[in-house]
């Protein structure tokens, strides 16, 4: 992909992520960070594409280390922010 | 088959962008986190199509960072919260520090060791070569992710008490981070000008080892007091690496998913430290709470202990009663015991409120997810600002493990390290019991006047069978 465009996604994101929780009820600032924490493990894209067949090994075993360690993020992650938003959930 | 590759991650970008928006908002924050992880699942998924993957190592990585993950969410008590927020964060950078690795891997070895790659080289460098931009944004997905490794992880040392809560410092340490970071910026600028050459492996080594480096020294001088900001912000960095190595792979998902978190991270950080009135350096490079203070605010008065069976008269005739909790509430694991007091004196006709310092705790809204766990009914928390104006009509004031945000010097003492920091007033209620380990002086080192003013009274011992003792007392009568 073009990089121009790649600056243009990453600035436009930036903006969007700054605009999207203005304002966070205190309640919620260990769940939004759990949360985002977990999206942060998208990083298990790039890990799932360094495994390619007919990779030299140490690429291949870096990739794998990295897919083990995103995914616990990302798995973690989401569920830990659930178990907390379940608890905030059950009172009226 | 590209283009549906590319359109699903449009569709979990926009997943994402939904997700954290309705993560700021109670009534909708459990679908939010629910979209968000469809949007991960669904871009993991068309991955996964992607050709020429080596399936099985794949899918075996996936499960087994899916089984760990698990457990740990599953098994993790809500105490240990922090902890496990900062080990997750650190494995999200490392896993970013490696695909940034192992990117330069493939190239770099495409270029050497293929026939290929051979020709390519005595022809033309340039031909299967890494321009400078993308080893510039490797070297900074391996900087970011390292920081973020390794930072978290003695985070995580500090926060559960495997490294000691204090802030470290030694001569020089500014001078020494700095020369790190120096050494970084240097040897980055060397890789990005060859990466393939004969110097780019060894410099990228460099890198790796000086960004690991930095992490730990950046976070050792900070205290234990200022953990939310860290945690928000290597929170933000980690989204930040996902980012960069989004730029290394030329992965568009990543670039947005990782700058949304980097952008939101960052606000938190902003909240943070907005609501400790200190700038962001000041947090980072302050060396904080290393030493006990050795100007201004030293106490006069004498603390003045009061026993759990006098303390319980007075909250038996206390109709307005406000609990401040602190780190100390969730080390002692007191909570449960909190909330049953807190019933127990409702029954009794009293107005109860939890008050909540934005900082209180470990991490941005510790407080709130473990009184949350215990069951406290939500609209019995407040936040600082709606409890401060109306601080002197309470009876009992009841400190549980807070100091810093509690300590009246950060209102009136221009000497105090934290002065200018927004506290609640506990000192300014009719009565404030603080419960307290000890004698010594708190997390930050700090000496707090609230102990020593004339209408504190000081329960010592741990804070969760000083609560129980409440509650047994109010039983028995």
């Amino acid at each position: 992909m073009e990089l121009t465009l790649l600056l243009f996604i990453f600035v436009l994101a930036a903006f969007l992520g700054f605009e999207l929780i203005a304002k966070v009820p205190s309640q919620l600032h260990t769940p939004l960070m759990s949360g985002s924490n977990a999206i942060s493990g998208i990083t298990v894209v790039g890990a799932i594409l360094a495994i390619k067949t007919g990779s030299d090994s140490l690429s291949v075993w870096l990739g794998f280390a990295a897919i083990v360690l995103a995914t616990i993020n990302v798995v973690g992650g989401y569920m830990v922010t659930d178990r907390m938003l379940g608890m905030f959930k059950k009172k009226k | 088959m590209e283009n549906l590759v590319n359109l699903s991650y449009i569709v979990a970008s926009i997943l994402f962008v939904f997700g954290i928006k309705m993560l700021g908002n109670a009534a909708t924050a459990r679908k939010g986190n629910l979209l968000s992880s469809v949007g991960m699942g669904l871009a993991i998924l068309v991955t996964l199509l992607e050709s020429g993957l080596d399936l099985k190592l794949v899918i075996a990585a996936l499960l087994v960072g899916s089984v760990i993950g698990f457990v740990a969410a599953k098994r993790v008590q809500m105490t240990g919260m922090p902890e496990l927020v900062a080990l997750f964060n650190g494995f999200g950078g490392l896993a970013s520090l490696l695909v940034g690795w192992a990117e330069y891997q493939r190239i770099s070895h495409a270029t050497t060791e293929t026939v290929l790659g051979k020709i390519a080289n005595a022809v033309d460098t340039a031909f299967v070569d890494m321009d400078a931009f993308t080893a510039t944004v490797t070297v900074l997905a391996i900087l970011i992710g390292g920081i973020t490794f390794t930072g978290s992880m003695y985070a995580w040392g500090k926060l559960s008490g495997k490294l000691g809560g204090r802030a470290l410092t030694f001569p020089a340490q500014k001078a020494f981070n700095a020369l790190l970071a120096l050494g970084i910026i240097v040897t980055g600028i060397v890789f990005a000008f060859d990466p393939t050459g004969s110097l780019g492996y060894p410099m990228l080594i460099t890198v790796i080892v000086l960004s690991l480096l930095l992490g730990i020294f950046a976070v050792m001088p900070i205290g234990g007091g200022d953990m939310p900001v860290v945690i928000s912000l290597l929170n933000s960095c980690s989204g930040l690496a996902a980012c960069a190595a989004g730029f290394v792979i030329q992965n568009n998902v990543l670039i947005v998913a990782g700058c949304l978190v980097g952008a939101s991270g960052l606000i938190l950080t902003v909240i943070m430290c907005k609501a400790m009135n200190r700038t962001l350096v000041n947090v980072l490079f302050s060396g904080f709470g290393a030493s006990a203070q050795s100007t201004g605010g030293t106490s006069t008065g004498e603390m003045k202990p009061v026993s759990v069976e006098d303390a319980y008269y007075i909250l038996e005739a206390a109709k307005n009663v406000i609990v401040i909790p602190g780190y100390g509430m969730a080390v002692a694991q007191a909570q449960h015991a909190v909330k049953e007091l807190g019933e127990i004196l409702e029954e009794n006709g009293c107005e109860i409120r939890y008050a909540i310092h934005p900082v209180a705790g470990r991490m941005p809204g510790h407080m709130n997810v473990l009184l949350a766990e215990a069951d406290v009914p939500y609209e019995q928390l407040c936040e600082m600002d709606d409890v401060n104006p109306t601080i002197e009509m309470v009876d009992v004031a009841i400190v549980i493990g807070a100091n810093d945000v509690v300590n009246p010097a950060a209102a009136d003492d221009p000497s105090s390290p934290i002065y200018g920091m927004p506290i609640i007033n506990a000192h300014k209620a009719k009565t404030t019991f603080c419960l307290k380990r000890g004698k010594g002086a708190g997390f930050s080192g700090l000496e707090n006047a609230l102990f020593t003013a004339p209408n504190t009274r000081m329960i010592y011992g741990d804070a969760k069978a000083t609560v129980t003792g409440l509650v047994a007392q109010f039983k028995d009568s």
